[in-house]
């Protein structure tokens, strides 16, 4: 450690040199358990969320390979009913809803701005370690017995149920509020620390894209917070709240439940996208076509998250009246969806187009998510959705928005960060090998499961008729092919952290705010705060010998 | 209205309301593919061209309003046409016509029990063809959803709830329905055959049939089931008629007389009379209770006239027969 100490502001009190690299800056485990670096923190998290992506990841292939056969393969129908609810759980609280905002987002959102570090890191830090305790009581859900009633949690099942129910909805309520307060914070930094120039029209879509997600984050968690706690509560105390035996109502649990994970798909999507146009940009090396639409746009899908809740209740019982407005209003999220894809689509025109395997990632989130937009059509028109609903369909349908979509976002801006976060360049040839895998076993995987729906496969099916066999064969063979992918990817990773070359400041020539800064970043991020001259996609003004390094005056501040 | 045959996406279509709903789904299917094949065709086009070593100076397009505009406004008239078709689909689902002939429909773990409107219960769905059909659906636990993919109908079993679905079958065969809604499973232990009970086995066949063979279907479930002896048909009787209700078989005193002994026993009436009780008397008490009413007791009986036929009264006075 530097011997000329210097005591920084900000939070980082301990004794660190405020222009060391924040990954030699502070030794030891303690350094990082304490930590307030938002890049630290950040870094956490990745891990974290790496590795509930692994575990849930597992689950999945277990559950594929007991539908390789009809009839039992390798468990019993208990076991598989555990293995795909905590497949769901945990993809969606442990990993998805977390995976951008707090590990990814945490590291670049300051760096964005120009700003040292959050506006409040305390919270940040407690904010991860809320997320630990709510991991925690969600693996000793696991543990102690399982939880068998899908990620929905639905009544009066749930309230029946044996398994460890309690401790899952407890690991789930406090996940939500480390989610609120990662929302919280990202919104007062976003209003509050932006660099001198940086107005809200030079904002980088990453960014805007936090700035819709942390709305809905605040907003719809606490409903989900308190739905969870009521089922507790009828659980523990039986008091009647969603059990009709008690004198409850099922269907006020389901209303209580989606109003939040509606906005919850949302929160897990708009990352993805916000990812998505950050690559867009950095490999065409132009502005994003309709900057403004498609910052905008990322507020539309936040807005409409929280008025389509009933679009998943279609034969549920709800009234007619509501069933059709959730249905015309459902429609209208083609909208903002749409105009993100024209937008990109549109981005590569006359563009320098770069095939990086970041990029490779973008248009394969183009080619699924266009493909998940589309086939949500079918889910939000009435008539035809009384037939896909709670069929493979469906899982299609969202698999290819949430892992087509923000997985392929969250795998594309990890390699996109990657050099900035380790400091180390990764072996490109073999990323693009695992790229091809990811993405070939993630569409053989899921592109049947759209047809064995619409032929009237019912979802969370231990076994099914024999006409389905094939569907289920291939879609288990691709998922093989998807998990060899991840396998090769996270070599590609472990290779780079242990002899991966270092990177450069600026590898990929971006523009963006962020990559102005050492990779890996000092502590405070920039040497000095930044004065923002131009917009983070300003291409244009650079000169032609800059094209692949970096902007000259960047340099030059180093 | 005809059957439609299945494709590679849909299975056959064998309701009134399924060529419609088929054809929704083929219009977003197709318009899918266009617009599939026209964004993804374009980017592969501009990667292809613009791809670094091709293009290496990218740019700037500037602004486009009346492009922006355009692909945010023009999907709204496709959105419009697609919610107008569902929605309209969807309010013929819901309304039935007013001469349904009704089948009760029980969820429960992990079977289906349906109730005809003869009286008669069954774990097999038979309908007739032509005929509109309505399910009124309710569960007994948890939630279920019933699902007839060849009809395009679903719709969940809410406890404390009734729930309705409606169909006119187009042809007759059988084909699968299912439980849409997750319900659990009975744990990871196989039954004597190898067979698991859980949410994936709530399922079967429905079979639609001609009226006359449907009909033949109703009045076979007021039978014995087969192997079942008369005396335990009678029993049967006794329960799925909630005889239970007033009358005990070991001798407690409810609303009615227990069927302890009952027969050959030696009874008053309200009249004063005296009866010896057999197979004529039992009949007579099942078919016009008030007729002659047993002393201490009040003429609360309702009469199962239209009920009962022969054939069930005959198995009843077998059970009793054997409560000595
Ligand atoms: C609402 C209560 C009630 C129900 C339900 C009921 N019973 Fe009765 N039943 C009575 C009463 C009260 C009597 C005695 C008065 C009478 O004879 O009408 C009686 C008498 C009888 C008797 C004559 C018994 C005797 O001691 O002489 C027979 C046989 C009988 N019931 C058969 C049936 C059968 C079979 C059913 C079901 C299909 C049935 N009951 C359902 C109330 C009921
Ligand atoms: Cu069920």
């Amino acid at each position: 450690m530097a011997t000329d100490v210097a005591v920084t502001d900000q939070g980082h009190g301990h004794e660190l040199d405020p222009n060391l690299n924040y990954l030699q800056a502070g030794r030891g485990v303690l350094s990082w358990l304490v930590t307030l670096d938002h890049k630290r923190i950040g870094v956490m998290y990745l891990i974290s969320v790496l590795t509930a992506f692994f575990m849930g990841g597992v689950f999945a292939l277990l559950v594929r390979l007991e539908l390789l056969f009809q009839g039992r393969t390798i468990m019993g129908p208990e076991t598989y009913n555990r293995a795909f609810t905590l497949h769901g759980a945990i993809m969606v609280f442990l990993f998805i809803i977390p995976s951008v905002p707090a590990a990814l987002g945490n590291f670049v959102l300051p760096m964005m701005l120009g700003a040292k570090d959050v506006a409040f890191p305390r919270l940040n830090l407690l904010s991860f370690y809320i997320y630990v305790v709510g991991a925690i009581f969600a693996l000793y859900s696991i543990i102690s017995g399982g939880v068998d009633t899908g990620w929905t949690f639905y009544t009066p099942y749930s309230t029946g149920t044996n398994g460890s129910v309690v401790s899952m909805t407890l690991g789930v309520f406090i996940l939500g509020f480390s989610s609120i307060l990662t929302g919280l914070n990202f919104l007062v930094t976003m209003h509050k620390l932006r660099a001198p120039g940086l107005h809200w029209r030079r904002m980088p879509l990453f960014l805007w894209g936090m700035y819709a997600t942390s709305i809905m984050q605040v907003l719809a968690t606490p409903v989900l917070a308190i739905t969870l706690l009521l089922l507790a509560v009828e659980r523990t105390f039986g008091l009647g709240i969603f059990d009709p035996a008690l004198g409850g109502d099922p269907v006020l649990f389901q209303h209580f439940f989606w109003f939040y994970s509606h906005p919850a798909v949302y929160i897990m999507i708009v990352p993805g996208m916000a990812i998505v146009s950050e690559l867009f940009a950095t490999f065409t090396r132009r502005a994003i076509f309709g900057y403004f639409a498609v910052a905008m746009s990322s507020l539309g899908l936040a807005l409409l998250g929280f008025i389509v809740w009933g679009h998943h209740m279609f034969t549920s019982g709800q009234s007619e009246f509501a069933t059709m407005a959730f249905s015309a209003l459902t429609m209208l999220v083609a909208i903002p969806s749409g105009v993100k894809v024209f937008n990109w689509t549109a981005t590569l025109y006359k563009g320098s187009i770069w095939l990086t395997t970041p990029m490779l990632y973008a248009l394969a989130f183009l080619v699924q998510f266009t493909i998940g937009g589309l086939t949500g059509l079918f889910c939000g028109t009435l008539s035809v959705d009384i037939h896909l609903h709670d069929t493979y369909f469906i899982v299609a349908h969202f698999h290819y928005v949430m892992m087509g979509g923000t997985v392929f976002g969250f795998l594309g801006g990890l390699l996109y960060w990657w050099p900035k976060i380790t400091g180390k360049l990764y072996d490109e040839r073999l990323a693009k090998v695992s790229w091809f895998f990811v993405f070939v076993g993630f569409n053989a995987t899921f592109l049947v499961q759209f047809i064995m729906g619409s032929q009237g496969m019912p979802r969370r099916y231990f076994d099914y008729l024999p006409e389905f066999g094939r569907y289920h064969a291939f879609s288990t063979v691709g998922s093989w092919i998807l998990g060899l992918g991840f396998l090769i990817m996270a070599w590609v990773l472990v290779k780079s952290l242990r002899s991966g070359p270092p990177s450069p400041p600026n590898p990929w020539g971006s523009a963006g705010y962020e990559w102005q800064s050492a990779s890996p970043p000092i502590v405070l991020n920039f040497p000095e705060v930044p004065t923002i001259t131009r917009g983070p996609y300003d291409y244009h003004l650079a000169t032609e010998e800059e094209l692949f390094d970096g902007f000259p005056e960047d340099r030059a501040k180093k | 209205m005809n059957p439609t045959e299945p494709t590679i996406q849909l299975p056959g279509g064998w309701s009134t309301l399924s060529p419609s709903v088929d054809w929704t789904y083929y219009f977003i299917y197709w318009m899918s593919v266009v617009l599939f094949v026209g964004i993804i065709g374009a980017a592969l086009y501009f990667v292809w061209k613009y791809e670094r070593s091709k293009h290496p100076k990218s740019e700037p397009t500037g602004h486009n309003l009346p492009l922006e505009v355009g692909w945010t406004v023009a999907p709204v008239i496709f959105l419009a046409l697609i919610f107008h078709w569902g929605f309209e689909q969807y309010v013929s689902m819901t309304s039935p016509p007013a001469d349904t002939l009704d089948i009760r429909v029980r969820g429960r773990k992990w079977s289906w029990d349906f109730e005809y409107p003869n009286g008669g219960h069954s774990p097999e769905l038979h309908v007739p063809v032509g005929r509109a059909v309505r399910l009124l659906i309710s569960s007994e636990d948890v939630l279920h959803a019933f699902f007839i993919p060849v009809f395009r109908v679903k719709r969940d079993a809410v406890p404390g709830m009734y729930g309705t679905l409606w169909f006119r079958a187009t042809r007759t065969g059988r084909a699968p329905f299912y439980c849409a809604e997750y319900c659990g499973a009975a744990g990871n232990t196989p039954a004597q055959d190898g067979s698991y009970a859980g949410h994936f086995n709530m399922r079967g066949e429905i079979t639609i049939q001609t009226m006359q063979e449907y009909l033949t279907f109703e009045e076979s479930l007021l039978g014995p089931h087969p192997g079942e002896s008369t005396a335990d048909w009678g029993q049967r009787m006794y329960r799925e008629n909630q005889c239970f209700t007033c009358h005990s078989t070991d001798g407690t005193r409810m609303a009615g007389p227990s069927w302890r002994g009952l027969f050959g026993r030696q009874e008053r009436m309200s009249d004063g009379n005296g009866v010896t009780v057999e197979e004529n008397y039992l009949r007579q008490s099942i078919l016009d209770p008030s007729a002659r009413v047993v002393e201490g007791f009040q003429p609360v009986m309702p009469t199962y006239r239209g009920t009962l036929n022969d054939r069930q009264i005959d198995a009843i006075i077998a059970y009793i027969r054997t409560l000595h």
